[in-house]
């Protein structure tokens, strides 16, 4: 019974298989293959939760971690000690009482532009810190001891009149410090302002102090534009070079030439695929930097838009590039990482490239991830206009041609 | 009247020290409608012929046509009426399987819709699931589901059961009748033997780059001679001068006698007038039987015949 039924099932299989194929029967209408290419490696991307957090999440930590760093701090307190002697609570006092802000005072005080009198920063604003110390008066080799151990930043030495109560009059003071420590310096100069105020020195000139910290001029807004354009260069060459060696090593290239795709079809659909990566990928970033820090753009969006898709797809042709002859996984990733590495080291990521010696700069200028930080920045901090960064926009253009006519003419299939 | 596949002379040399001769001489016909084998083992240049066919590799010296037309002018034309399984394809483990035959769909200008392709290759249910929660033999199916989807007039396929389980192998080779009976022609490679005989009208059995034989699997068995194979093995007292196999050429109805490692194969015209002389003359030597069985002479013969090596095992070395 089960027999005449397969039988008969297998019949109709042969049946059906036959008339599936018979083309005059279908009218089935193929989707794009090009839109179909750009979905399925979108789809491949979105189904490998690693690979999301490493494009999307990578990036935002780097922001958070560095924009947590490098955020613009109150001044911190002075640490300082006196060496005992006669006049050393005296100068000890001076520089101490400076320091304890109470509440009267300090109101009592606001009211004087030039007051010196340290005031905390209002709560929530980035206010002007006035010097803070923390002073203690110690013997001679114990305030040498703090001082070579970074402990203190300075060590205050008064001398006195061997006889009758230490008064200002009757003072000198010793500072000793290293004057190459910046902070030693700064020390040494709001310790004596203190003292010399303490004496009775009185400002000659009146001034007045405002705080500055515009978006646009703290650290994490130099910071961003670097992140978004390392975020270009990285996304085009892992999303468009490993991508395609991935594809080559299973030998899925090889499938593909064997059929009647057009080989741009599907160029065009893997790079199609990484403009939809790094929209949403810039976006994040884009909104994260907003939300967390405030950053705005000064410039034009429309020129940071452009400059984003010529930024993604001149990394895309360089990816492509690199992956044109790789064989295997291992020899793309060492390609990848000797591309990346000099990029992430010299162009100016995380501080300006300027600070390499002369010497460098043509190489550092010529690679192709410096003109676009450099650009990104102008038109986000400073506002620059489409003239002052075309000449970075050719350099980057011109990347991206020479990387694909070079990438297409060498390309393995299989 | 075209030929689907002809080729004359072929010849590929892969550079090297020395020089290696993948393809060294070959010619084959592929009729239109027929199902043609390229039967042979490991190495023997099988896959280097079929990727020459294929417009993958360009040859070293010879002549190629494929459906009357040769690689170089209008590829995509020819392209469009064949379908390609290559021996190894890693499909992308993340996408679904409709998806899978959904892009390749994609690339041909006419065929069949991706579900009625799955539905020929049984995987309608399976349309839903990633490529990664395949079986192998699914995975197979597959990827020839992906050779299918431009309703090729001819088919190229490569290796395309070795690793499958029996079932998988029978699914698959219902799969390729079903696509013979639409009148359309399959070349395929193999190493089984038994793939070769149950699909193929005709077989070529190629050796070191060139074709050895070829024909019908029936006529290549009948050329042995014999259409059975007597294989026996003896015992330890077995005497020396029994184990030359020319002992046992003169027995009736014997036609060919050989040594096969422990055994001795004897192909036979009939096994009942050929087994009691064997068993009186071993009998007579005082010899005693290890094991003896008989079967049906198969391409595998044919190929032990004409090269003294195995199609598959390791006595190939």
């Amino acid at each position: 019974m089960s027999d005449v039924r397969e039988a008969i099932e297998r019949e109709d299989e042969v049946r059906r298989g036959q008339s599936a194929l018979d083309d005059k029967r279908s009218t089935y209408r193929a989707p794009h293959p090009l839109l179909l290419i750009a979905l399925t490696r979108m789809r491949e991307f979105y189904r490998e939760p690693e690979a999301i957090f490493w494009v999307y999440g990578f990036p935002i930590i780097m922001a958070v971690a560095l924009g947590i760093a490098f955020r613009n701090r109150p001044q911190e307190t002075i640490h300082a000690v006196v060496v005992e002697g006669p006049a050393a609570s005296l100068v000890a006092e001076a520089i101490g009482d400076s320091s304890s802000p109470q509440e009267g005072r300090q109101s009592a005080n606001s009211e004087s532009p030039h007051s010196f009198t340290p005031t905390a920063p209002p709560k929530g604003e980035m206010g002007i810190a006035r010097p803070a110390f923390h002073v203690e008066i110690v013997s001679m080799a114990e305030a040498r001891r703090q001082l070579r151990t970074g402990k203190v930043a300075i060590a205050i030495v008064p001398r006195g009149s061997a006889t009758g109560a230490p008064r200002w009059s009757n003072l000198d003071v010793e500072y000793l410090y290293d004057p190459t420590r910046p902070d030693a310096a700064a020390a040494r100069a709001a310790v004596d302002e203190v003292l010399q105020r303490a004496a009775g020195r009185r400002q000659v000139v009146p001034t007045r102090e405002t705080a500055f910290s515009e978006p646009g001029g703290r650290y994490i807004d130099f910071l961003i534009p670097g992140l978004l354009a390392a975020s270009l260069m990285g996304g085009g060459l892992w999303g468009i070079g490993f991508v395609t060696v991935d594809l080559r090593v299973r030998n899925l290239l090889k499938r593909f030439v064997t059929t009647p795709m057009k080989r741009w079809h599907f160029l065009s659909g893997l790079i199609l695929s990484r403009f939809a990566f790094m929209v949403t990928e810039v976006v994040v970033l884009f909104v994260f930097a907003r939300l967390a820090f405030g950053v705005v753009v000064m410039g034009s969006w429309l020129l940071v838009i452009l400059l984003i898709l010529l930024g993604a797809w001149t990394f895309a042709g360089v990816g492509l590039l690199v992956a044109c002859r790789a064989k295997t996984l291992e020899m793309a990733s060492g390609l990848m990482n000797l591309v990346l590495l000099p990029m992430w080291i010299f162009s100016g990521i995380f501080f300006s490239s300027e600070r390499f010696p002369d010497f460098a700069q043509p190489f550092i200028k010529a690679l192709p991830l410096t003109p676009l930080i450099d650009a990104l920045r102008a038109v986000m901090i400073d506002g620059a206009g489409l003239a002052s960064v075309a000449g970075d926009m050719g350099l980057l253009l011109a990347w991206g041609v020479v990387s694909f006519v070079l990438a297409l003419r060498w390309f393995r299939w299989y | 009247m075209s030929n689907a596949v002809r080729c004359t002379n072929l010849f590929k040399q892969y550079p090297g020290k020395p020089p290696v001769d993948a393809v060294n001489g070959l010619d084959l016909t592929v009729e239109e409608g027929e199902c043609f084998g390229l039967l042979g083992p490991n190495g023997a240049g099988k896959t280097t012929t079929v990727e020459i066919l294929e417009g993958l590799l360009p040859a070293t010296r010879g002549e190629v046509e494929i459906l009357g037309r040769r690689w170089g002018e209008r590829d995509r034309e020819i392209r469009q009426r064949i379908g390609i399984s290559l021996q190894e394809t890693k499909l992308p483990e993340k996408l679904t399987v409709r998806e899978v035959v959904t892009l390749f769909r994609s690339f041909y200008d006419r065929g069949p819709s991706p579900l009625e392709v799955l539905r020929l290759i049984s995987l309608e249910e399976k349309a839903g699931a990633w490529v990664k929660r395949l079986s192998g033999g699914q995975r197979q199916r597959l990827a020839v589901a992906c050779a299918l989807v431009g309703s090729p007039e001819l088919l190229f396929l490569d290796e395309p059961t070795t690793g499958l389980d029996p079932q998988s192998r029978r699914q698959l080779w219902d799969i390729l009748a079903q696509f013979r009976r639409t009148g359309r022609s399959i070349l395929l490679t193999t190493h089984y033997m038994d793939e070769a005989e149950r699909l193929c009208d005709r077989v070529a059995i190629v050796d070191h780059g060139r074709v050895i034989a070829c024909d019908t699997p029936r006529r290549l068995i009948s050329a042995l001679g014999g259409q059975h194979v007597i294989e026996f093995a003896l015992g330890s007292n077995g005497h020396a001068e029994l184990c030359e196999p020319s002992v046992f050429e003169p027995l009736p109805s014997v036609c060919s006698a050989r040594r096969d490692g422990e055994h001795l194969a004897l192909t036979v015209d009939e096994p009942h007038v050929a087994l009691p002389a064997l068993l009186a003359k071993l009998d007579e030597q005082g010899s005693e039987l290890a094991s003896l069985t008989t079967r049906h002479a198969s391409l595998e013969d044919v190929f032990v015949k004409l090269t003294g090596r195995h199609l598959t095992d390791d006595r190939n070395q």
